[in-house]
């Protein structure tokens, strides 16, 4: 039987991680399978401590496995270096994080326009890049500010221009509202949906049900394992069930 | 429905139909569409009870049409709805029931029952999501409506999910 969808973007195969510290050993990762397909926007949710964030960073290249094997676009990367990864990182997966992870000495410019001129872009090219991020995200006239002198939310968006630039085929978002206000959120939430209808391919870890909700499939994790994966429907909302009962007000 | 009702009164006299959109245009999508013959068995029954007053209005080509005032009686309630504190919120009490009651009964798992829930949340969730993102961004009511529905889902999220670490430990 031939199977004519194109390859998953990401797909892994019994991932295992633990985490050798002080005390019993951390099984954060304990056998994970997973698999997502282009233009997806997958959520993995759960309880701090129940090893997303880990099994983010297995999927990012950021750690490695103790167990089990990754592919991206089809490619295995067992055999990836750690140069390898960086280089993947720059142009296939983009990565935002909770703390946003600006460089504090650069302008906001300079930090969206970084990963662009690593790539080998034209400082033309980059420059153009970034203008039209920024003007997406509603960062025009931000570009000679520091990171220092922004709000979390907009630190946020920076961060995003960033991860977005090189137009990676993959978004990972590691809590990427975890130190947001609600306004914060529902802000990233309206963005990562945004380019998530542009065809962004995104998995995002989040203890936050309102940013999960923003996916049409969500994970839920659970002390090192998937304990759930569902895709949300989201269609009309049945009449008097459901997201009405929630609104209404009381006879 | 009938102190909302009362309250949009207290601004000046208007009719059923006026009312409905009053409460539409504050609402938004967000709120069900009032049904329109529910608005005017309410005014009936608040009539009945004297906390309002209606007087029909004759219309040159249609019926009458009967416009409600707000009574004393009907500003003292009014006052005393705003005065006092409302009940908190009710645990989902049908779902906790079903999951205290799952293991002796042998026909339905814990964890499935939290997984099945989660996901009627999530998909409630996912609505309010795309009906924030289709209101009027101005009307900061609706929108706060919606948030707090969002809110309250995510406090239930949160707790499944303890319940779900307090019951795997178990297994």
């Amino acid at each position: 039987m031939s199977d004519d969808r194109p390859a998953p973007v990401l797909r892994a195969e019994g991932l295992v991680k633990t985490h050798h510290g002080e005390g019993a050993p951390a099984h954060a990762v304990r056998g994970v399978d997973l698999s997502v397909r282009p233009g997806e926007f997958v959520a993995i949710t759960g309880p701090s401590g129940a090893g997303k964030s880990t099994l983010l960073h297995l999927l990012g290249g950021l750690q490695r496995p103790d167990a089990g094997r990754i592919w991206l676009d089809g490619e295995s990367t067992d055999t990836y270096s750690e140069a390898r990864w960086a280089v993947k990182r720059r142009k296939r997966i983009g990565i935002v994080f909770q703390f946003f992870n600006l460089v504090s000495n650069l302008s906001v410019a300079d930090n969206v326009e970084l990963p662009a001129l690593l790539a080998g872009t034209s400082p033309k090219r980059a420059r153009a890049e970034r203008e039209q991020l920024l003007a997406e995200l509603g960062l025009t006239g931000k570009e000679r500010s520091m990171p220092g002198e922004l709000s979390g939310g907009e630190q946020q968006r920076v961060a995003l221009a960033r991860a977005l630039v090189n137009h990676p085929p993959l978004l990972l978002a590691d809590e990427p509202a975890g130190s947001l206000d609600s306004k914060g959120t529902r802000e990233v939430m309206r963005l990562l949906t945004r380019f998530h209808q542009r065809g962004q391919t995104i998995l995002l870890v989040t203890h936050d049900a309102r940013l999960a909700s923003a996916a049409d499939r969500v994970i839920s994790f659970f002390d090192g394992r998937i304990a759930d994966d569902a895709e949300l429907d989201g269609g009309t909302p049945p009449r008097r069930a459901g997201i009405s009962g929630v609104l209404e007000l009381r006879d | 429905m009938r102190l909302p009702l009362l309250a949009l009164l207290a601004r000046g006299p208007a009719h059923g139909y006026e009312l409905k959109q009053d409460l539409e245009q504050l609402l938004g999508s967000a709120y069900p569409q009032p049904n329109v013959g529910q608005i005017y068995v309410t005014l009936g029954r608040l009539e009945k009870s004297g906390l309002i007053e209606g007087e029909d209005v004759a219309q040159s080509s249609r019926p009458n049409k009967k416009v409600y005032h707000l009574t004393d009686a009907g500003r003292e309630a009014l006052r005393a709805w705003f005065e006092e504190p409302e009940d908190e919120p009710r645990v989902r009490d049908e779902f906790f029931m079903k999951l205290a009651l799952a293991p002796q009964s042998g026909l339905a798992d814990q964890i499935s029952l939290i997984n099945q829930q989660r996901r009627q949340y999530l998909n409630t969730m996912r609505q309010l999501s795309k009906l924030a993102a289709a209101e009027d961004r101005d009307n900061r009511i609706a929108h706060l409506l919606i948030e707090g529905a969002m809110l309250h889902l995510q406090a239930d999220l949160d707790w499944l999910e303890r319940c779900q670490e307090e019951l795997e430990e178990l297994e």
